[in-house]
């Protein structure tokens, strides 16, 4: 089997750009993506909404609607599209391991770039494991397949620009809101406002007007919008039965069926992490995101991560990303020489710069509270093994160096998820507990198959030596 | 700052935690350097075979006495290390297979051994109900089984400690002078000076015993294995392969840990393994062949760990042949975890008095001296 081009892994903004320009340029590339459909988390079932539903199109803004012409350019690329393929292996020699519906098939690449994207930070709060508790992430895939359920009220709780997003989309949709538990510290709100001037300079205004207009829409509706929230805990003993909560140091409760958790979003590190990228640690963001140059260059030759996997930018950010990678490849390709790469990137550059200017006054607003980065014992961190916080202090106090040892101790991490989920918060845990940073203590090592494989398709593959 | 021991043991993996252990119980003052953490590589994350079937027979009497060792290991470290005795079987797929098991069964008994004990069918069935059907019988070692390697070397790394031992992980020997009786070693913290040298250096001990004069061709290897989502009980015994390569097990929670030895990639350069898949497709189709009700259990994770083998596939073990007071304990080729217990004992009597009454003469270090002399010569 010839070597492809390009592989692209992801199909959100970042992924679909790279691939429409380098097809456009007649590269070989192929792009794999677990959806049925291009979009990404994003643009999740763009092309179906644009095409039958107009009113949720309408409903989900114009920033989702961009996402169309993203589709569209792709889909007349020419290039090659595997959906519903979950990549399980990247291995540094740039074979790509995946599984298609039923079976699973290896590809050699010439360059691969990885464009998996963000998840949502987790939130381990008391009572966070309850049925009844989602993420917002979920919420907005329940709008986007218009199967969020209007009877059931929901309490919005966390902090940051995708928290109004949801809330102002959910009163558009009809949904009842029962409360917003708005946990934006005053804290990291006065370390912000320092770095207003310079996002307005730069460019940041149109997110600023954004996230106003979307302050005022949920301020008119009138859903009781409690600020300054801290000791959040959700109650209930087999499923969510209310949230408690102080509100500007003021005991509160709600009673509640459905709470949605949102702290903000992250690079997803597993791909980068198993590959065996070096990953550098974000102090603001609290999180890690692979080492890259500015053509998103990774570590190892040929391997590149472009969008927010490589540090969170937003969707616009990532496809000028996606664009500025492709580019990168068509040069390492021998396609087109530096200058031209250089002088095709510049555009991109502009937009990207533009779309970034507002990232550090909205890092700091929105920095995790050190509640959600470091939970009380007795807070559950790893969900597949039910490993609370209280024990991995305990290992780390016995002499166990990190996470990876913690794993052997506990399991934490061991699970289906493959640690996805306790990771971060088993880094941050650690750290305290060692009095060690974060970039020391390190991270997960992480093993293959990202997702699970069947042994059965497995031993039917072709490409046993 | 100079550190100073009676014993400097070179390797944190079960081997070196084992012989500090054992060594310092007996009085000495032991410094263990460990250039990683204890058990980081092929201690910590082996597939756990506490096992005695099939061993090579210059290791039967050493793991006979490992083993007795195991069924107390909580007196031993103070930990039960996760030892299960759930026995450890040898399954034949064919007649031919049959037939090596009866030769292999008598060649024990003649050695006087009485624990591996050959299986017809019928009993093979009982135990195994989930086999499938074309196998035709199998060798059995009953009071053999299966412990959680981690938590043992981290059990061995703590009763040694306890027993004052002092260990220093994140630090590298890097170089060895012996002078007028005193063993003077060069680490990432600084000097040790040091009566005795134990070296258990696992993958990286070959450097050590290179910088002795007595050079081996010991190759690094990374032996892969893959774990399961959990399944409802359905395999007792630690079941190996005759003629293909397969360690199956499952554990008390459920996930069958599937190993054997097909060999993913090392890196001893930057400390770090990786798996190869192409590899694990074989040992897929091994699984599925044996045990069709695992085809639709989904692979969770796979790994590998770097160890050591040598060319004949048994350890090096004794004294140095080159300098005084200098012990090698390494290259156990995969298969070295089990003797982790008599190991220590071995390495603790060579330190104190010079022997040992078990038989380590196969081990020698110069039985690789032709190799040596060609590689010397540029041959």
């Amino acid at each position: 089997m010839t070597a492809w081009d390009a592989i692209v892994i992801g199909a959100g903004p970042a992924g679909l750009a790279a691939a429409s320009l380098l097809a456009e340029h007649r590269a070989r590339v192929l792009l794999v993506d677990e959806q049925p459909a291009p979009g990404g988390q994003i643009y999740r079932r763009i092309e179906h909404v644009t095409e039958r539903r107009p009113d949720l199109l309408t409903l989900l803004g114009a920033d989702y609607a961009h996402g169309a012409d993203l589709a569209r350019r792709f889909r007349a690329s020419g290039a090659q599209y595997l959906p519903q393929s979950s990549v399980w292996q990247v291995t540094p020699e740039r074979e790509v391991w995946l599984s298609r519906p039923g079976q699973s098939e290896q590809h050699q690449a010439k360059t691969v770039l990885v464009a998996t994207g963000a998840m949502e930070r987790p939130v381990p709060v008391p009572g966070w494991t309850l049925p009844g508790v989602m993420t917002a992430g979920a919420v907005q895939i329940l709008l986007k397949s218009a199967a969020l359920k209007a009877d059931e009220p929901l309490v919005l709780a966390g902090s940051g620009p995708l928290l109004y997003l949801l809330a102002e989309q959910c009163l558009a949709a009809g949904a009842r809101l029962a409360a917003i538990l708005d946990t934006t510290s005053a804290r990291h709100e006065r370390a912000a406002m320092a770095l207003l001037p310079s996002a307005v300079l730069k460019g940041g205004l149109s997110y600023l007007r954004k996230g106003l207009k979307l302050r005022a829409a949920i301020r008119r509706s009138g859903v009781p919008w409690f600020q300054r929230v801290t000791r959040l805990r959700i109650e209930g003993t087999d499923q969510v039965t209310g949230v408690g909560f102080e509100s500007r140091g003021r005991p509160e409760h709600i009673a509640a069926r459905l709470v949605a958790l949102h702290e903000g979003v992250i690079p997803a590190q597993q791909m980068t992490r198993s590959i065996g990228l070096d990953h550098e640690w974000d102090p603001v963001v609290r999180c890690f995101r692979p080492t890259l140059d500015a053509w998103g260059n990774s570590s190892i030759a040929g391997i590149l991560v472009a969008g927010d996997g490589a540090g969170i930018g937003g969707a616009r950010a990532a496809e000028h990303a996606g664009a500025i990678a492709g580019l990168e490849i068509l040069h390492q390709l021998g396609r087109i020489d530096g200058a031209t790469r250089d002088r095709l990137a510049a555009a991109d550059r502009r937009g990207q710069a533009a779309h970034l200017a507002i990232r550090p006054f909205l890092d700091r607003l929105y920095a995790p509270r050190d509640g959600i980065l470091r939970p009380a014992d007795d807070v559950t961190i790893c969900r597949c093994e039910e490993i609370t916080a209280g024990a991995v202090r305990t290992v780390a106090a016995q002499g166990c160096p990190g996470p990876n040892q913690a794993k052997s101790f506990l399991r934490c991490g061991m699970g289906p998820c493959q640690g996805r989920l306790c990771g971060p918060t088993v880094t941050e845990v650690m750290a305290e507990a060692l009095g060690l940073p974060p970039e020391q203590i390190g991270y997960y090592r992480i093993r293959p198959p990202l997702k699970p494989v069947t042994l059965g398709e497995l031993a039917a593959m072709d490409a046993a030596e | 700052m100079s550190m100073t021991a009676d014993v400097l043991v070179i390797g944190g993996g079960i081997q070196g935690c084992s012989s500090a252990l054992q060594i310092a119980r007996r009085g000495l003052k032991v410094v263990l350097v460990e250039k990683n953490t204890a058990g980081r590589h092929a201690s910590g994350v082996n597939a756990g075979g506490v096992r005695r079937l099939l061993r090579a027979t210059p290791e039967i009497p050493l793991s006979v006495a490992s083993m007795r060792m195991w069924h107390e290991i909580e007196a031993l470290v103070g930990d039960d290390c996760g030892f299960k005795v759930s026995g450890q079987i040898a399954v034949a797929e064919d007649e031919a297979g049959m037939a090596d098991l009866h030769a292999r069964a008598a060649e024990v008994q003649a050695l006087g051994y009485a624990h591996e004990e050959l299986v017809g069918p019928n009993e093979l069935f009982e135990i195994l109900p989930a086999l499938s059907r074309h196998c035709v019988g199998g060798l059995i070692a009953r009071d053999d089984g299966a412990a959680s390697p981690y938590h043992t070397t981290m059990a061995f790394r703590r009763a040694a400690i306890a027993a004052g031992v002092d260990l220093r992980e994140e630090c590298r020997a890097t170089d060895f002078v012996r002078k007028r009786g005193i063993w003077h070693v060069g680490t990432s913290a600084g000097p040790v000076e040091a009566a005795h040298l134990v070296n258990c250096g696992g993958a990286w001990a070959g450097a050590v015993a290179a910088a002795l004069g007595e050079p081996v061709p010991l190759e690094p290897i990374a032996p892969m294995m893959m774990v399961t989502s959990r399944m409802a009980a359905f395999v007792a015994p630690v079941v190996i392969g005759l003629k293909r390569k397969l360690s199956f097990k499952q554990m008390p929670n459920g996930t069958v840990l599937i190993g054997g030895g097909h060999r993913g990639v090392p890196d001893t350069e930057h400390d770090r393994s990786s798996v190869d898949f192409r590899k694990l497709i074989t040992s897929a189709r091994t699984v599925a062949d044996l045990f069709p009700i695992m085809r639709e259990t989904q692979i969770v994770r796979a790994w590998s760990g770097i160890e050591s083998r040598l060319p004949d596939d048994i350890p090096v073990l004794g004294p140095s042949s080159t300098e005084e007071a200098a012990y090698h304990a390494f290259g156990f080729s995969a298969h070295g975890f089990q003797l982790g217990p008599i190991i220590g004992s071995i390495m603790a009597d060579l330190v104190t008095t010079g022997r040992t009454v078990l038989p380590i003469e196969p081990f020698r270090v110069t039985r690789f001296r032709p190799w040596a002399e060609i590689l010397s010569s540029g041959g």
